[in-house]
Formats: C-alpha cells, sequence, structure tokens
C-alpha cells in the first residue's frame, strides 16, 4: 500500500501532522508505521489539545504516592497500605455498542489498576444518557447497565457507587466513564518504565484477533450519520479471561521477576511497548510472528493497532521465563517472549525475517504534536430576577414530589441492584448513600469513593462549574466520614477545534485546580475525552470527579439515613437561596438562565473539616451534603432511607419559602444531632466560625413542611423510588 | 473441622468463604480445581463466582474438573458438601442435586438481601438452628431453579426444599419470589441430606458492618452441628 498525504488524513492525521512525520523520520512512513503515528499521535493518546492545560493541574500533596503519568495514581493510607485509583472515558463505543463498549471500560480500567500490582477492590462509574423521551435512550441505559454488571459482576469486585444522569446534549453521544480502586502494600508497587538491555519482552492473557483496531482513532473523532458502521472498532470483552490474568498476574507479581508492565488498552501493543520504552529511555524490539494471534493472516499493520481486550506486555528479568510461563500455563494464559529491550532507542518490528516498522521512540512520545488551541473566555451570566408572584401559583409538596421523581434525582436503585456490591465481604456503605464505603480488608481502616459532575453548572459558567464539583465530591466524602485525600478526573468535552467548546474545557480544568489546589485534594489521575458531539453540537462541558477519602476507623463511618426521633437537625453553611441553574428553576419554572451558585472555597474547607471534627468526636448521628434539589430533597432523601419524619422550623430570618427549600446554596449539609449534644456541637460550630441554621426535629412518619403542609414518608418513597423501575419496564 | 474451599478459574468467592469459614472455627484449605486428592475434610464447599466464564451452562464445565471426581466419591461416602450460588449450578450440573438453574426472570442480574425460610431443618447443615427466617443477600443472573414435574414430586416426597424465598414473616408468595424460581426454591438437599445447594450467600452476612448478621448464625450453627 502506498503511504500518502490522503492515507494519513484517512487515518485521522492532520497535513502538517503528516508532514511533520516525513520530517521526523527523514523518509514516508509505510502503512505500519503509519498506523502507528496515527494511534501514538491521536488526541486519545496524546492528549496534544488537553496538554498544556492540564500541566497546570496541582498534582503533588503529601500522600501523593504517584501523579499522572502512570496506568492510574496511587495515594498513601497508612500502614504500608496504598491505594491505586483512577477512571475513564468509553464514550464513543458504549454509544455504538453500549454493553461491549461498557464492559470494556470497566474491564479497561481494572487492568490499568492491577497492572500497578493493586487488587482491584471497588469499582465506581458515571454514566450520562440523552433525554428519557429520546428513543434510543432506554436500550442504551439498558445495555450500558448490563454491560458494567457483566463485567463487574464476573471479576468480582463490587460496583460500590455511581452516578446516573439524563441531558438531551447527550443524545447522540452518551458518556461512560469508569473507576476502579485497587489496594497494594506500597513496597509492591509496579510501573511501566523498562530498564535493562537484553531484557525479555513477554506478551501474556488473551489472544490478538481483529477487534477494536483504530479504536482509538475512533474515540478522537467526532460522530455522524455512518455511525453504526463503527461498530468493528467496539472491542470485545472477555471478564473471565480477565478474572485469569488478574490473579496470574498478582501471583507473578508475588515474586521480583518483573521489571516493568504495561496493560495493552487503547491503541494496544502499539501504546504498551512504545510507553515502556520511552519511560525506561530505550529500545524495543519485537518479532510479531511470535504474538499469538486469534486469527490467521494478521498483518503487522492490525497486530500493531488491535485493540482486543485482556492483554499484557512485562518486561522480565531473564532466566525468569519458565517461571513466569509456569504461572500462566497454570491459569490456562497465553505466554510468549515476543522481544527484547535494546540500546537503539527505537521500536523495531520484525515479521517474516522482515523489518516492517523503524521508528525512534521519542518521535512518538516527546515529539507528538501539542497544541494550544484557540479557545473563548465564558462570561458569568447574569443573575435572574424571578418574579415571586411564580411561585403562588405552586405548592411545595407537589414541587418536592415531582423533583425527588426527577429523572436526575430519583433512586438509581434499578440500575446498582444489577451490580454486585457486596461480593469481597468489605462493603460497608452500599450505592445509594453519598459514597460508597469499603473495608481495608483485615484492617479497621475503610476507603471511601465517590463520582460526581454537575454539567449544567459546568454549562452556565465552566469556571464556576469546575470548583463545584471538585467540592461536591470533597462534601461527598466528608458525608461519611473520610477525611478527602485526592481525586481522578474524567473530563468529557465536545471539540477541542470549537473555541467555545475549548474555552469550557480550559476553564473547567482552571476551575477545578483552584478548588483541588486550595482544598489540598490533589489530581493523581485522569483521562481527557474530547470530540464527545454529534456532528456539530458538543454536549453540555462534562468533567467527572473521582473523589477518594479514608476513614481511620470505620467504625466512625456515617450514613445519610435519620437514626431517631427527636434528634435536632442542622443545615451546615449558609442559605442564601441561589435558585438560577438549580433543578427547581430548570424543570420546574422552566428558566435555563442565569449564573451557577457561586463557590467559597473558604467556607468549603472550614466547614468540611468541622464536620469531620464533629465526626471524630461521636456527635453526628447522620449527614448529607446539600446538593441537587436544595435542602428539602436532601432532607427527603435522609427521611426515606431511615424511614423517619422531620418537622420543619421556621427559618429564623426573612426569606421566600421556595429560596429556602429548593435553592442550591454550595457548601452545605445537614446533620442530626442529639438534643444532649446541642450545646456541645453548638460550641464547636461557633469556636471555628461556622454558619449554621436548626432545620427542625424528627419525628415518626412524615415531613411537616409548615402547619399547613404535611407529607408521609411513604408517599416520599413512591415518588422517590418509582420512576426509573416504571420507565425500564414499559 | 477441617473445610476444603474448591477454587475453579472463576470463582470469586472463594476467599470470601475461606474467611467466613475460618472465622466460625473451621480449619479450610482452599483446593485448586485441577488437582485429583481432597484433603481430610469435615465439610467441602464450592463457593459463588463465574466459573469458566458460565459462557456455557453455569456450571457446566467447573463440573468436569478433575477435583470433582472426588467430591463426588466424598458426598457418596456421606461427606457434606455445600454450593453457594455458583457452587450450586456446578452441583445441579455434576448431577450431586436435581433440577437446573435458569436465567433469573427479568433477564437481570440481581444483588439485594432476601429473606430465606428454612423447610427442613433435620440435616446437620441447619438442625437446631436458632432463626427459621433468615435475611441473606443474593447476587445472581441464574438463581431461577427448574426441573420436571416428576423431579419436584420426588424432591417434595423426599422433603429435600432446604430453603424457600419468603418476606420477613415467612410468608412464601410469588412477591417474596425474586427470581421465577419453581415454588420459590432457594436452596435443596439431595436425597440423604448430606449435599445443599443453595442460591444466597450467608458468607457476606458474618459482620454487623456488612449486610446484615444472619450467616454468623448460620455458621455457627453448622460447625455445632458438624462437630
Amino acid at each position: 500500500m502506498i503511504v500518502n498525504e490522503q492515507l494519513a488524513i484517512d487515518h485521522g492525521l492532520k497535513k502538517d501532522e503528516y508532514e511533520k512525520i516525513c520530517e521526523l523520520l527523514k523518509r514516508v512512513p509505510n502503512i505500519t508505521e503509519l498506523g502507528i503515528f496515527s494511534a501514538m499521535w491521536n488526541e486519545h493518546c496524546s492528549y496534544k489539545s488537553s496538554r498544556f492545560h492540564l500541566k497546570n493541574l496541582p498534582t503533588k500533596g503529601k500522600n501523593v504516592i504517584q501523579g499522572p503519568g502512570e496506568n492510574a495514581g496511587v495515594i498513601d493510607i497508612g500502614d504500608d497500605d496504598a491505594i491505586v485509583f483512577k477512571i475513564e472515558s468509553h464514550n464513543h463505543p458504549s454509544f455504538i455498542e453500549p454493553y461491549q463498549g461498557a464492559a470494556t471500560g470497566v474491564g479497561g480500567i481494572m487492568r490499568d489498576v492491577f497492572t500497578m500490582g493493586a487488587r482491584p477492590i471497588a469499582n465506581l462509574n458515571s454514566i450520562h444518557f440523552g433525554s428519557s423521551q429520546h428513543k434510543k435512550t432506554k436500550n442504551l441505559l439498558r445495555g450500558v447497565v448490563h454491560g458494567i454488571g457483566g463485567y463487574g459482576n464476573c471479576m468480582g469486585v463490587p460496583t460500590i457507587a455511581g452516578q446516573t444522569s439524563f441531558d438531551k446534549s447527550y443524545n447522540g453521544n452518551i458518556l461512560v466513564n469508569a473507576m476502579t480502586l485497587g489496594l497494594v502494600k506500597k513496597n509492591k508497587i509496579f510501573y511501566s518504565k523498562a530498564a535493562g538491555l537484553g531484557k525479555p519482552v513477554i506478551y501474556v492473557g488473551s489472544k490478538t484477533g481483529r477487534d477494536g483496531i483504530h479504536g482509538a482513532s475512533m474515540a478522537s473523532a467526532s460522530f455522524d450519520d455512518k455511525i453504526e458502521e463503527k461498530k468493528p472498532t467496539v472491542q470485545v470483552g472477555d471478564p473471565f479471561t480477565e478474572k485469569l490474568l488478574l490473579e496470574a498476574c498478582l501471583e507473578l507479581m508475588a515474586g521480583d521477576s518483573i521489571i516493568a508492565i504495561q496493560d495493552m488498552g487503547a491503541a494496544g501493543l502499539t501504546s504498551s511497548s512504545i510507553e515502556m520504552a520511552s519511560k525506561g529511555n530505550l529500545g524495543i524490539e519485537i518479532n510479531l510472528n511470535k504474538v499469538p494471534c486469534r486469527e490467521a493472516n494478521m498483518t503487522p499493520y492490525e497486530i500493531m493497532l488491535s485493540e482486543s481486550q485482556e492483554r499484557m506486555l512485562i518486561v522480565l528479568e531473564k532466566g525468569k521465563e519458565e517461571m513466569a510461563q509456569k504461572i500462566f500455563d497454570k491459569w490456562n494464559l497465553d505466554f510468549a517472549v515476543i522481544g527484547k529491550t535494546t540500546k537503539s532507542k527505537k521500536i523495531e518490528l520484525y515479521f517474516d525475517e522482515e523489518k516492517v516498522a523503524d521508528i525512534p521512540v521519542n518521535t512518538l512520545v516527546e515529539n507528538s504534536p501539542m497544541y494550544d488551541r484557540k479557545w473563548k473566555k465564558a462570561k458569568l451570566p447574569k443573575k435572574i430576577k424571578i418574579k415571586k408572584e411564580e411561585f403562588k401559583t405552586l405548592k411545595v409538596v407537589n414541587v418536592l414530589h415531582k423533583i425527588l421523581s426527577n429523572p436526575n434525582v430519583c433512586s438509581k436503585e434499578w440500575i446498582w441492584q444489577q451490580y454486585d456490591h457486596t461480593v469481597m465481604g468489605d462493603t460497608i456503605q452500599k450505592p445509594g448513600g453519598d459514597a460508597g464505603v469499603v473495608r481495608v480488608h483485615g484492617t479497621n481502616k475503610a476507603v471511601a469513593a465517590s463520582v460526581d459532575s454537575s454539567a449544567v453548572y459546568c454549562w452556565a459558567h465552566p469556571l464556576s462549574g469546575g470548583k463545584q464539583i471538585v467540592c461536591e465530591s470533597w462534601r461527598n466524602l466528608i458525608s461519611v466520614g473520610a477525611k478527602p485525600i485526592a481525586i481522578t478526573n474524567c473530563l468529557n468535552f465536545g471539540s477541542p477545534e470549537n473555541e467555545e467548546n475549548m474555552g469550557e474545557f480550559v476553564e473547567c480544568v482552571q476551575g477545578l485546580g483552584e478548588a483541588s489546589s486550595y482544598l489540598d485534594f490533589p489530581v493523581v489521575s485522569g483521562n481527557v475525552s474530547f470530540y464527545n458531539q454529534t456532528k456539530d453540537i458538543g454536549i453540555k462541558p462534562t468533567p467527572a470527579i473521582g473523589g477518594v477519602g479514608l476513614i481511620k476507623d470505620y467504625k466512625n463511618m456515617v450514613t445519610m439515613d435519620l437514626k431517631e426521633t427527636d434528634n435536632i437537625l442542622l443545615v451546615i453553611g449558609k442559605t442564601e437561596g441561589h435558585l438560577d441553574q438549580s433543578l427547581f428553576a430548570r424543570d420546574i419554572l422552566n428558566e435555563k438562565n442565569g449564573p451557577p451558585p457561586e463557590i467559597n472555597l473558604f467556607n468549603e474547607k472550614n466547614n468540611g473539616e468541622t464536620i469531620l471534627k464533629l465526626i471524630d468526636k461521636k456527635l453526628i448521628k447522620a449527614a448529607h451534603d446539600v446538593s441537587l434539589g436544595g435542602i428539602i430533597t436532601a432532607l427527603s432523601k435522609m427521611c426515606i432511607k431511615g424511614k423517619k419524619g422531620v418537622t420543619l422550623k421556621k427559618p429564623n430570618y426573612l426569606i421566600n419559602k421556595f429560596e429556602y427549600l429548593f435553592g442550591e446554596d454550595q457548601g452545605r449539609y445537614i446533620i442530626e444531632i442529639s438534643k444532649d449534644d446541642l450545646e456541645n456541637v453548638t460550641k464547636i460550630l461557633q469556636e471555628n466560625s461556622v454558619h449554621f441554621d436548626e432545620l427542625g426535629t424528627t419525628n415518626e412518619n412524615d415531613l411537616i413542611i409548615d402547619n399547613k403542609t404535611k407529607v408521609s414518608i411513604d408517599d416520599l418513597i413512591k415518588s422517590h423510588t418509582t420512576w426509573l423501575t416504571n420507565y425500564m419496564s414499559n | 473441622m477441617n473445610s476444603s474451599v474448591i477454587t475453579f478459574p472463576g470463582s470469586n468467592c472463594d476467599r470470601d468463604m475461606d474467611v467466613a469459614l475460618k472465622k466460625f472455627g473451621f480449619k479450610n484449605k482452599m483446593v485448586w480445581h485441577d488437582d485429583l486428592e481432597l484433603p481430610k475434610s469435615d465439610l467441602v464447599v464450592l463457593p459463588g463466582g463465574f466459573s469458566y466464564g458460565d459462557y456455557l451452562r453455569c456450571g457446566s464445565m467447573a463440573s468436569k474438573s478433575k477435583i470433582m471426581k472426588s467430591i463426588l466419591n466424598f458426598a457418596q461416602g456421606g461427606g457434606k458438601v455445600m454450593g453457594i450460588c455458583n457452587g450450586f449450578q456446578i452441583l445441579v450440573e455434576s448431577g450431586l442435586l436435581p433440577g437446573v438453574l435458569l436465567r433469573n426472570k427479568y433477564l437481570e442480574f440481581i444483588c439485594k438481601n432476601v429473606f430465606v425460610k428454612v423447610n427442613n431443618k433435620d440435616n446437620s447443615f441447619f438442625k437446631d438452628v436458632k432463626k427459621d427466617i433468615y435475611e441473606f443477600h443474593i447476587a445472581h443472573n441464574e438463581g431461577n431453579y427448574f426441573c420436571s414435574n416428576n423431579q419436584i414430586k420426588e424432591i417434595n416426597d423426599n422433603n429435600q426444599i432446604a430453603l424457600f424465598y419468603s418476606d420477613e414473616n415467612g410468608n412464601v408468595n410469588k412477591k417474596s419470589n425474586p427470581n421465577g424460581s419453581l415454588q420459590n426454591i432457594a436452596g435443596i438437599y439431595n436425597k440423604q441430606k448430606n449435599v445443599l445447594g443453595m442460591m444466597p450467600h450467608p458468607e457476606r452476612m458474618i459482620d454487623p458492618a456488612l449486610s446484615g448478621e444472619d450467616g454468623s448464625i448460620f455458621f455457627e450453627n453448622l460447625i455445632n452441628n458438624l462437630k
């Protein structure tokens, strides 16, 4: 095949990028080499549009063992234990083939974690679908949920938390972000940096097939009408083989024969071999005839670009091949010595005794393109003056029922009941709470994790939205009694070539960086997914944040369910009644303009840290952060979970009741405390200059809003739990 | 008391079972599916998971594993064998228990707490048990028990039903059936009552911090009965 500019363009490269390749190689690449360049230089692998901005994120902290740049981030949780975690997108494949797309997303992220030597202990996911009225939504939702469950359940890793949203901006481009946490001993972490010359390069796992060829390039392009034709680029998952691969790798990792290990994810053998060589500053030579193939007559191009799943590349100590092979034989997995490390600093591929590629590693990595794309700054929208007359026709109870049954608020039990969330026997907080919590096996410690995004806020004002999600993640961890440690981010945006979408990206990242830096909540891993759009219309900017925190003694974990009657409820943080961009304004008043709520980082930090102090002193019976739908929505969920009621107090300052109940001011929590502790709690809150209001008292059965307005808990449960089940069974 | 937990390729509740058995006093050994001999055991457990990916009928590949021969011998000699979830499916496929486990009625994986009512206590698994109704956890895609008319008659005649899905008051009805199981069957014995298969996972209910503690009652009773 003759390689020319057109062929390069067909591979997703730009004209000037192709010219740069010829210049770097000082010749025209052959077809295999072109394939390798296109895989390494696409957006998904090279971060060419995002690198420039990502470098400003805070990535260091006293608990950070490994920041971005490895397969996953690693944090220290004390006593020689570390948590390895990362979130990753699998958006494009999931829209084309929801089951396999979502399944392989889960498989891929778990591989990233166990590549580093960690046993996966928890999965989470953030999934976003088009409007519930859109004809594709139901099938996509069902397929994605089955796919996530199908893979995670078979692996025997509990899925402990998640987030699901519906918005018409995802009609033609759903989002599937999967996150995994793994547990490892600090001295047994494995990295992808190759070292030493003449060391054997080993291929283990599944055989290489023709599936997923150019998956990463597909994920770097926008969708058009011919999207169905891209089905062959979607990989097919085999969770059983991955389970065997996990056990075999961990068995091999127990010894000291591995120099470097890297999973074959996006761009398969290409990116894994090149990354190991690049990090080790050496070369790798591979004989492609040695690669175990599923199909006959695969070409070097196909072997290098296949995204067949459940494969790993290992650089092994010399002489350990036989011992290693025994382990993989035991688990019935392929094991092949396919090459060796060299001093050439080149990637050299042989096939049928002919050299089929010869590329200096640095041209693929350091010399890959980086763009400072043009972007447009977003203005803070003007505040909307909602006329109070509009409220007059509304009844609080009706609005509350509407909000509780809103697709974005309602119970997602239909989803998480299909995920095994209790396997491994350490899940102490199941899905449906503020964060999922798993014990560190055999210890008193527990790890909390939550995944959040607020596309509406990010869309209205990216800078505020970016800050807000980091704060929300922080609050979710605080609410279960965990000290927030670090985050991973999955940045889902439209096209970086569109100035507005690029602006959304730049400013969300800026906001995210500001908040995580202020809260000392660094970013240790992440992933960027651009081109989430159909034709020219991008999705709402949707950065998803996965936060991880530590509970030193799991017995001190807090849940949101109300515990006893006759306890006092406090709202921590000031309620100003911000309605713009709230669920109430958007869905009840149909008002989509205005700025999102303001973020005050000082208050966020102070309020959160003070709550942790109260939890430490065992003064909090239940806690829940106030987010979508305001105080009354948060409170209803606490009532539903605890099957207890609340009698609300009249607010002690003048505020409209809709603003009070449905406003989405940030930095707030609702806590339940015993009457006897009120004095003590008040003292601590005042000492720490935390604003709080008394919200009400718990009772047996009803949510009593004022002397005319009362709802039974059973009615709240009905509103909250029926929408999704009905939707999916119709 | 010595117990053995078998690990098949794809088993994923083997560690959880090991933890549970040890917690209640068993000396447990993990046994690899490819082994020929069982270690000396008072109880053999086939754990949950997805043996061989459950790509064929669940449990059918595992039922042909090398170790199964000695498990069959062990059971035929009166040895106590217990299969949980995938382990139940393997026991059915191996012929140690009658019937089959079909896909759940609504074709979805179910992970939740359910109540089960103990039916027959005249055996070492449930003898003298303090409670009749347990809250256990289920997590499966194929737990819909089914068998022929003749088989179900025989099962009932021999009092082989171990557990029914029920509500918290012990009512066995359609509403309390999570997966469409014939007669709400959650677990059965062989004729001799030395082999038990059940879908629920008692090993996930052994700690107040987890889903509940009814599993603790089950295991405490079990080790006492085997002594």
